[in-house]
């Protein structure tokens, strides 16, 4: 603080200015910092232009804000601090911050498949997905335009040749030239996407499938589609939307569904619902589900017992056995002590990853070594059954940890004063007695806090159960989930990030009691390191 | 007096030696166990990548022949290409998590303001909450942002490092925070006395004094994308974006017994070099564990 003021002090006598605002010498640093900035703003600028175009508002704001921020920061003279935290503290608030809040707000909504969007994306993909083709309108011959990245329908009508895009409704055009069958082959102001290009690229193939020029300005009247790239259909939705009264009239049964804010589904009077929802807040209900659901609840509480138990385990065996091969080998009359340790370590110098990967190979049922070595080739399913593919994940993650706790309790031994080791011993404490009433504690003052982040690490240690079991073998049931599924397993199984029919808020609200389960662990381990006070 | 001292040893021996083993000798032993347990499954995968046939059922026997084969395979697959994501990720990461960190600790260390403590504070409790958890929100960001800087979406590399960075400041700052306070201020001081300013203060002075600490960070950076398995899974999505960790998983995942032989030979490889950083920095390795910042 002294240092602080006497430059405060200081400061008003020789009014320097900063030195990437001064302008004389080289300025090599502000030349430097102009390019850097023109460099950025111009990263900025394009940012905000693409999110215009994809009217993604809050992109857009959140980029203004920031590029404006930044402008500011390096370009006053009085925001020293922040020039040297501004680019760690954006990366910080949107990777880390703004994903840690957003987890919390999806836990309490129904997000994921079938609540993907807002009700107004609800409506509109219901409408699509019940089109159905128009009985009795005949198929008009169509080629495939594009003019740039827009696709869109050439189709011949009546000997006229009208053109739309997704965008665009269809309107003739004048100058298009048809062949035999009347497919448009030239049409002005677009290129002709000839039937080869178009069976030789799948990407486009999907892409024409899915498109829909409408036929008017009516979105009742219906839209061109079509199957297979050379004719066309007019397909209109069999389901009527009803802006005014918020419902979905079906045209063909007359039932009327209501849009319910409560579910986010289109709800009839009989209960059916359509399947398209939107996402809305959904309090505590998927807290509840995940202790009351008949399916999950079961597999949920399973899981819970097990992450608790592997985590403990884990570290009370590796912790257990590096102490042990540490009291043996810290012993000056062993020869070849540094070259043992080197060999002991060697689990922990491979990579992670891999080592599941190879213990997963070698606990193969037919072919792996752990059988043919060892069980004289006995046909034991290590990684098939509950208990044993329990207890082959407890050794794995013993075999890749243990190093770690060795090298950590050899260091700390050897730090151990000698003085009370020989003190004890002058007053006739036999080696138990010395083990347990000095060299334990004294250890466990410096290995505590490393036990407790171990703990904490494992406990979200999805690597090794989902290189090793990948969760399984399944529960019975439809839970998807399995007897060595951790929390973060789980969760990872239930969010269909991966694939499959997923559910955000689900797997949020089980990650906000990972979080809380963490938390406290660290929270336990921060009292004890006391870092609080190096600040 | 040499006759006491030669005969003293005949007399003693038995007794001597039983000693010597109660006390020493039976830990030559139990370091033979220990060794092969240890080394067992790293000397097996090595056999398995020099047999000659590609499939888990031939590799029982240990190094029952000895053919290059499964390494000159791995040419004809993307492993190349996935050390190479790796390695662009990790420098990338390791790089950026060492130049935030150190600007970070830095304006922590050297300067007061407002919010300071309360910064640090923050930092701290933040980073107490693992980012992996709240993989779901990436996900669901990374998919928004995508619709919008395709760079930043899902099945980008700059993406996944942008993610690695988000969780560079929470968890590298303290470590270096600690260091840059082991650096005397007078040295500072005397520099912009001399009329340095900050920014040559931080490039010139500091930087070259905490180079050890760099070292660590960057080194715990690129060993934690390296190790990634989540985030980069739910990130990269096509075959030639992975990393190694996301492409090694899916050869044994896929028809495991099929692909054993360029499992085995890419282990090989890749574990090589970490082998021996490993090894050879040893001594800074367990400082840095007691730090409480690598796997474990």
């Amino acid at each position: 603080m002294a240092n602080d003021d006497a430059v405060a002090v200081k400061e008003p006598k020789a009014p320097r200015e900063s030195h990437a605002r001064r302008w004389s010498g080289l300025g090599g640093g502000f030349i430097a910092k102009l390019l850097l900035m023109a460099l950025v703003n111009a990263l900025a600028l394009t940012i905000i232009m693409s999110a215009w175009n994809a009217e993604a508002w809050a992109i857009l704001t959140l980029s203004i804000v920031l590029i404006v921020g930044a402008d500011i920061i390096y370009f006053a003279k009085r925001t020293l601090p922040l020039k040297y935290l501004y680019p760690g503290l954006i990366f910080l608030a949107i990777f880390q911050l703004f994903t840690l809040a957003y987890t919390g707000y999806v836990a309490f909504t129904n997000y994921g498949t079938g609540h993907a969007g807002s009700q107004q994306q609800a409506v509109e993909a219901t409408l699509i997905q019940n089109e159905r083709r128009v009985d009795g309108t005949p198929t008009v011959p169509l080629s495939i335009v594009r003019d740039g990245d827009t696709l869109g329908f050439a189709v011949t009508q009546d000997g006229i040749v009208s053109v739309g895009t997704e965008e665009d409704v269809l309107e003739p055009v004048s100058g298009a030239v048809v062949d035999t069958n009347s497919r448009p082959t030239e049409v002005p102001g677009w290129e002709v996407v000839s039937q080869n290009e178009l069976f030789s690229d799948q990407d486009l193939q999907q892409d024409v499938i899915d498109l829909r020029v409408p036929v008017s300005d009516e979105a009742e009247d219906g839209s061109m589609r079509t199957r297979d790239g050379s004719s066309g259909a007019i397909y209109q939705s069999s389901i009527e939307w009803d802006d005014e009264a918020q419902t979905f009239t079906d045209k063909e049964t007359g039932t009327v569904y209501y849009a319910d804010q409560e579910v986010g589904n289109f709800v009839a009077d009989d209960g059916s619902r359509l399947p398209t929802g939107w996402s809305v807040t959904v309090g505590f209900d998927n807290f509840v589900r995940a202790v009351t659901d008949q399916n999950l609840a079961g597999p949920l509480l399973k899981v819970t017992l097990w992450t608790f138990a592997f985590a403990v385990l884990t570290v009370l065996t590796s912790f257990g056995l590096g102490l042990l091969f540490a009291l043996i080998y810290n012993d000056d009359r062993i020869r070849g002590r540094k070259w043992m340790r080197t060999v002991f370590i060697l689990p922990y110098a491979f990579p992670a990853f891999m080592s599941a990967l190879l213990w997963r190979g070698m606990l193969n049922r037919e072919f792996g070594i752990i059988n043919d070595w060892f069980f004289f080739g006995a046909d034991i399913n290590w990684l098939g059954d509950p208990w044993l593919a329990k207890f082959a994940i407890l050794w794995v993650n013993l075999w890749l940890s243990y190093p770690y706790w060795f090298l950590v309790c050899t260091g700390a031994l050897q730090a151990l004063p000698s003085e009370t080791m020989e003190a004890s011993r002058m007053d006739g404490a036999g080696r138990w007695r010395q083990f347990r009433s000095i060299t334990l504690p004294l250890l466990m003052v410096s290995t505590a806090p490393l036990a407790i982040s171990s703990f904490a690490f494992n406990f979200n240690n999805f690597t090794i159960i989902y290189m090793l079991t990948e969760g399984g073998p399944p529960f019975p049931g439809t839970s998807g989930l399995g007897s060595t599924d951790i929390l973060i397993s789980a969760i990872y199984n239930i969010s269909g990030v991966s694939g499959g029919s997923a559910d955000y808020g689900l797997a949020s609200a089980l990650s906000i009691i990972v979080f809380i389960v963490v938390g406290i662990i660290s929270a336990i381990a921060f009292r004890q390191t006391r870092k609080l006070e190096e600040i | 007096m040499s006759e006491v001292t030669a005969q003293a040893p005949v007399r003693r021996n038995p007794s001597r030696r039983s000693r010597w083993w109660g006390e020493v000798g039976w830990k030559y032993p139990v370091a033979a166990i220990i060794i092969f347990y240890a080394a067992f499954p790293l000397v097996y995968v090595l056999s398995a990548s020099l047999s000659s046939s590609g499939t888990l059922s031939s590799t029982s026997a240990l190094f029952s022949d000895l053919s290059f084969s499964n390494y000159a395979a791995l040419s004809d697959t993307s492993y190349w290409t996935w050390v190479w994501n790796t390695l662009i990720v990790g420098g990338a990461s390791a790089l950026g998590a060492v130049l935030m960190g150190a600007c970070a600790a830095y304006a922590f260390s050297r300067f007061r303001f407002k919010g300071r403590r309360g910064g640090l504070t923050t930092l701290l409790i933040v980073q107490m909450f693992p980012q992996t958890v709240a993989f779901v929100s990436v996900f669901l960001l990374l998919t928004a942002l995508g619709n919008v800087i395709p760079a930043l979406g899902i099945n980008s590399k700059i993406a996944l490092i942008c993610v690695y960075l988000g969780g560079a400041l929470g968890a590298n700052t303290f470590l270096m925070y600690g260091f840059f306070n082991t650096i005397p201020q007078d040295i500072d001081e005397s520099a912009k006395v001399d009329g340095a300013t900050h920014a040559q203060i931080f490039w010139r002075l500091i930087m070259p004094l905490v180079t050890p600490i760099l070292a660590v960070v960057g080194l715990l950076a690129f060993i934690s994308a390296f190790g990634d398995f989540i985030l980069a899974k739910i990130v990269l999505v096509s075959q030639d974006q992975w990393t190694l960790a996301v492409g090694m998983y899916q050869w044994v995942s896929n028809q495991l017994s099929a692909n054993w032989g360029l499992f085995s030979a890419g282990a090989v490889i890749a574990s090589i070099p970490v082998l021996v950083i490993f090894l050879s920095l040893q001594k800074y390795i367990v400082g840095g564990l007691t730090a409480g910042s690598v796997k474990g």
